[in-house]
């Protein structure tokens, strides 16, 4: 599996109620539902892969999660992952409002925009940077948002959430392989994993 | 075609309900005795969890798949689907399937004898609903010792089956299968089966439902009501890929009001062929009980306490119940804490897809019924 999907594994409790959005073709579901036993239910918006996921023996709902979300009854879910996904949020406050609203607890993962080699590109070669986190073009990107580790912190606290954990790793886009960056995440880490709770809570 | 033929089955008769025990009715009115017709494939395991029910659509049959005889050319309706090695695996599942109540092909409905009188109901026979049918089906599932089916599956007006049989006997449905259908009839739905009922009033060999012992039958309001049917099954994108502006026969317009394009023959060819095999007032009957058939009226009282997986499957072209309507149920079962998995499988065969080939569609269905019969000891 991912590395990225291993550590967000790592997070959830055995046995729990998990909500995946934009889970793909369920990698991440399928390993928590055997491994883990927890209770899997996804959210993708592509045909092909919810099919796959079905063929996997997942529960799984076509449809767009910024949508879907909005009819579960409260607390359905022990917690709702979003996993390289929130850059391409259109309401990101809104949608987290939604997911507390269901959801006890919530993993956010995405690409960390301020690691040094994207600040390179920009400072030097004066292009949009391009990674191997966000290998795409200005002008056909999904990504709308560009997010650092210490955006989302700042974030957090202004929103009244609560950094339950966070972690920050090297790793690519597909890869499998990956360490934990401790020593000056926000420069040097390519993705953050955060685990978060309503702060009231 | 040998894999068909070597699979046979018969047609076989419950009847239940004998006076004073009628069926009590959704409407109040009592109804006995009843006699439903129905065939099984596959073999039913000693402990009785392997029984799938599938439940046909409006004017479908009990005869599902498999062959009467061995040289039988006429293979069941859901041939694609049901059958040894196939998606509804008749080698690892107990399959039934039941003529409706109400239907023509068997099972008690107005063209059949009411013993009190000695002739046939017609429109004496009591309006029915969903649910009615339903309660048929499960006496018939009681009679065959069946505690619990693995699941329901079916489409169109067999998927608002699926849905009742959810909502009034959730403790027997372990998953359920709706295709192609929705929690209720739109406006639009009620409309075009209204002018399909008009159509068949409007015949004057209909006689106010009377016509069994007259001799001439309704057969040309009838076939205009399978016309018009057959227009909501298709699309208009597979209407102009089968027959596009295609003239039969001719190069030229006739300049006559014979079946002049290929869609008007084919229409006419639909309608007749129809009439040979289904009852008037059967179609009436059976389309007012779709027009009925509101989830809401059973919901409130079982889903909410149901564990029951379900799979729902639209499809984009379905223009007679859209997918918007099939995320309308998904939205109630998600409201209600089911388990819900939802696939709109992109077609341009419109309303019709869930009947041909679609191999999205088969290998949706096979994996859930896999991961269902997997896991139905762990939840008891």
């Amino acid at each position: 599996m991912r590395f990225d999907l291993r550590i967000i594994a790592s997070l959830i409790e055995p046995g729990s109620r998990v909500l995946d959005l934009g889970c793909g073709e369920g990698e991440l579901l399928q390993y928590l539902k055997e491994q883990k036993g927890v209770k899997a239910t996804g959210i993708e918006k592509d045909e092909a892969e919810v099919a796959v996921c079905i063929g996997k023996g997942l529960s799984v709902l076509q449809g767009d999660f910024n949508l879907e979300v909005a009819d579960y009854p409260p607390d359905s879910f022990d917690y709702i992952i979003i996993s390289q996904t929130l850059q391409q949020v259109y309401e990101p406050v809104a949608l987290i409002n939604n997911l507390f609203s269901i959801g006890k607890k919530v993993v956010v993962s995405f690409p960390n925009f301020s690691h040094w080699r994207i600040r390179l590109q920009l400072l030097f070669a004066g292009y949009a940077p391009r990674s191997k986190e966000l290998p795409y073009e200005w002008y056909d990107t999904p990504n709308i948002r560009v997010i650092t580790l210490r955006d989302f912190r700042n974030f957090a606290r202004e929103k009244g959430i609560a950094i339950l954990k966070e972690v920050a790793i090297n790793t690519h886009r597909q890869q499998k392989t990956g360490h934990i960056v401790h020593f000056l995440p926000n420069l040097r880490a390519t993705y953050g994993i955060f685990l978060i709770g309503r702060a009231d809570r | 075609m040998p894999d068909v033929c070597a699979n046979l089955v018969s047609k076989q008769f419950f009847t239940f309900a004998e006076p004073p025990h009628e069926l009590v009715l959704e409407s109040g009115e009592r109804l006995g005795p009843v006699t439903i017709a129905y065939e099984t494939l596959g073999v039913l395991a000693p402990d009785k969890d392997n029984a799938i029910l599938v439940v046909h659509a409006l004017t479908g049959d009990s005869h599902v798949a498999g062959c009467y005889t061995k040289d039988d050319a006429r293979p069941g309706w859901w041939e694609i689907m049901v059958g040894p090695g196939k998606a509804i695996d008749t080698e690892r599942y107990f399959v039934i399937c039941a003529n409706v109540l109400g239907g023509c092909m068997g099972s008690t409905g107005p063209s059949s004898l009411n013993p009190a009188t000695g002739h046939p109901y017609g429109l004496t026979f009591p309006l029915l609903t969903i649910g009615d049918m339903v309660a048929a089906q499960k006496a018939l599932v009681d009679h065959l010792g069946i505690a619990r089916l693995l699941a329901v599956v079916g489409g169109s007006v067999g998927g608002m089956q699926v849905l009742a049989w959810c909502a009034r006997y959730p403790e027997m449905v372990r998953a359920a299968i709706p295709l192609a259908t929705t929690p209720r009839h739109s406006a639009q739905s009620i409309a075009f089966n209204e002018v399909a009922r008009q159509a068949i009033m409007a015949d004057p060999h209909w006689r106010g439902g009377d016509y069994y012992e007259q001799g001439a039958k309704p057969d040309l309001g009838l076939a205009v009501a399978r016309m018009i049917g057959h227009i909501t099954y298709l699309s208009n994108e597979s209407m102009r890929k089968k027959f596009g502006r295609q003239l039969k026969s001719r190069d030229a317009l006739s300049f006559h009001f014979d079946a002049g394009f290929e869609v008007e023959s084919y229409l006419r060819y639909q309608g007749n062929k129809f009439v040979e095999r289904f009852d008037a007032n059967s179609f009436l009957y059976l389309t007012k009980a779709a027009d009925y058939f509101d989830l809401d009226d059973y919901a409130a009282a079982g889903l909410s306490a149901a564990e029951i997986s379900f799979l729902v499957v639209a499809f984009t072209s379905d223009w007679l119940y859209p997918t918007e309507q099939s995320r309308t149920l998904v939205r109630y079962l998600k409201r209600n804490g089911m388990d819900v998995s939802f696939c709109e499988i992109e077609s341009d065969w419109g309303h019709d897809a869930f009947l041909l080939p679609n191999e999205r569609l088969h290998s949706l269905v096979a994996a859930f019924l896999s991961r269902v019969f997997r896991e139905r000891s762990a939840d008891g």
